[in-house]
C-alpha cells in the first residue's frame, strides 16, 4: 500500500523553503542528491528535507496501518479456507510495512508514539483510498489488483529514493507486495470467470475502486507545489502524472483480459502517444476525502484508536514482565 | 501515556556460512521480546537461520564529519592491492 504526499487544499500554497541553511553545507548536499548518493540518519540535511520525508514516510507508515482495515473485516468472510489464510497473510503484510517505515521515519529524530498521535489526532494524513468501504468480497479483489497495483507503481521508483532507509524499506516492501497485487486479480479473474451474478459483482468492484485508484497518486502535476523540489532532492523520483499514466497503461489491458470494463468513457487508446488517453478525474472528491469526508474516515480513526486504547494493557504488560526478568536477573 | 519500548536493531543470517546482516529495527520491552518481534516482522518468508537483536542505543556509529579523516588515509594505499605490482607475462602462478 502507499501514500503520496497529502495536504489539503489550503495548504498546498505553502511549498517548504530552503532558505536559513548554510549555503556552503546545502551545496555540498545539493551535489550529492544530484549525484544519485544516497542520504543516511547521521549526514547533514536541510530541514525542509528532514520534514518533507518525515511527512511522507510516516504517512506512509499510517497508510500501511490503516490499510489493514478495510481487508481485515473480510478475513473472517473469506470464501474459502485457502483465501482466508492468504488474506491473513496479506494483512499481516501491511502491518509489517507499517514497521518497516516506521522505524525509517523514527531515523529522522520523529518517535513511534509521536507518529500515532499524530494520526490518531487527525493531524496526520494517510491514503485517501482507504475511506472508501468493502462492500462485497469482490472489494478485496479490487483493493489486490488496483490499489496495491497503483502501490507498486509508486513504490518501485522509490527504491532509488535518496534517503538510505527509506529506500532500503521500499526494496523490502516491493518484495513482498507483488503477491498482494496477484492475490487480488486472481479472485477477480475467478469472480469474473463465475455465474453472472459473480460477473457483476466484479465489474461493480471495479466501477467503484477505479477512480479512487487513480487518485492515490496525488493531485495532478500543476497542483502539485512540492513536486519539483522532492523530484530535484529525489525524494520522489517521478511525478504524480508519470506514474499514474503508467498505471492505465498497464491495468486497462488486464481489465479486458479478464472481460471487465473500465469505468470511463473517455478511455481511449492514443497510438501517437503509444498511451491511453482517460477522463477527469474529480478532484473536489479527492480533496474532500483528504479533509476528512471520506465514507468511513470516521469508521476507521475510531478503529485505530479504540484499538490503541484497548491494547494499552499488553504495552504495560510487556514492560512488567520486562522489569520482573530484569530483577530476577539482578537478584540471581 | 505509558513508556515507549525501547528500539532494536535486527541482525539476520541468511543461512549458515554468511555472517548476520543489518535488516531493520523494531520497539520491544526486552531481549527475548525483540527476537520474537523480530522473527515475526523480518522473518516471514524463510528470510534466515538466525537472529541478533542490539538495543539500539548501544551502537556507537562514527561521525559523518570525520569521513575524511577516517576513511581518505587509504585512498593513496594503492600498494595494499595487489593489482599495484606488475609482474611479466610469462611468469605464472603468482
Amino acid at each position: 500500500m502507499y501514500t503520496t504526499e497529502l495536504k489539503d487544499k489550503n495548504q498546498k500554497s505553502a511549498p517548504v523553503t530552503t532558505v536559513a541553511e548554510d549555503p556552503a553545507k546545502l551545496a555540498a548536499f545539493e551535489a550529492r542528491v544530484a549525484a544519485d548518493d544516497f542520504i543516511e540518519p547521521k549526514d547533514w540535511m536541510p530541514e525542509a528535507y528532514r520534514k518533507t520525508l518525515v511527512r511522507q514516510i510516516s504517512q506512509h507508515a499510517h497508510s500501511e496501518v490503516v490499510g489493514m482495515l478495510p481487508e481485515g473485516n473480510w478475513i473472517t468472510r473469506a470464501p474459502s479456507l485457502r483465501r482466508k489464510a492468504v488474506l491473513l497473510a496479506k494483512v499481516q503484510d501491511e502491518g509489517g510495512h507499517g514497521l518497516y517505515l516506521y522505524a525509517a521515519a523514527e531515523t529522522l529524530g520523529t518517535s513511534r508514539d509521536e507518529m500515532i498521535e499524530a494520526l490518531h489526532t487527525g493531524r496526520a494524513k494517510y491514503s485517501t483510498i482507504f475511506n472508501y468501504p468493502t462492500l462485497t468480497w469482490a472489494d478485496i479483489g479490487a483493493i489486490g489488483w488496483l490499489v496495491d497495483g497503483a502501490a507498486i507503481m509508486n513504490q518501485v521508483p522509490l527504491q532509488r529514493t535518496s534517503y538510505g532507509p527509506y529506500a532500503r524499506a521500499m526494496v523490502r516492501i516491493c518484495k513482498e507486495e507483488s503477491f498482494h497485487q496477484r492475490q487480488g486479480y486472481e479472485i477477480m479473474m475467478a469472480l469474473a470467470g463465475g455465474s453472472p451474478e459473480q460477473k457483476r459483482m466484479a465489474q461493480n468492484a471495479l466501477d467503484r475502486w477505479w477512480w479512487p485508484s487513480l487518485m492515490m497518486f496525488g493531485p495532478p502535476d500543476e497542483n502539485s507545489p512540492n513536486t519539483a523540489q522532492s523530484v530535484r532532492w529525489r525524494i520522489k523520483r517521478e511525478t504524480n502524472d508519470e506514474i499514474r499514466q503508467r498505471f492505465v497503461d498497464v491495468t486497462v489491458p488486464q481489465a479486458e483480459a479478464i472481460g471487465l470494463k473500465v469505468p470511463d468513457p473517455a478511455l481511449t487508446w492514443n497510438e501517437a502517444r503509444g498511451s491511453y488517453d482517460f477522463g477527469p478525474i474529480d478532484w473536489e472528491e479527492f480533496y474532500a476525502v483528504v479533509r476528512g469526508e471520506g465514507l468511513v474516515a470516521k469508521e476507521r480513526m475510531k478503529a485505530r484508536v479504540e484499538a490503541w486504547e484497548k491494547g494499552a494493557w499488553v504495552r504495560e504488560a510487556a514492560n512488567a514482565h520486562a522489569a520482573k526478568r530484569a530483577h530476577r536477573a539482578a537478584a540471581e | 501515556m505509558s513508556k515507549e519500548w525501547p528500539l532494536w536493531e535486527v541482525f539476520v543470517r541468511a543461512k549458515n556460512g554468511l555472517s548476520h546482516r543489518h535488516v531493520g529495527s523494531v520497539h520491544a520491552a526486552d531481549d527475548r521480546m525483540a527476537i520474537e518481534a523480530a522473527r515475526d516482522t523480518y522473518t516471514r518468508r524463510m528470510e534466515g537461520v538466525s537472529l541478533w537483536v542490539v538495543r539500539s542505543a548501544d551502537i556507537v556509529a562514527s561521525d559523518p564529519g570525520e569521513g575524511a579523516a577516517l576513511f581518505e588515509p587509504a585512498a593513496d594505499k594503492v600498494y595494499r592491492h595487489p593489482t599495484f605490482y606488475s609482474i611479466p607475462e610469462h611468469v605464472k602462478n603468482i
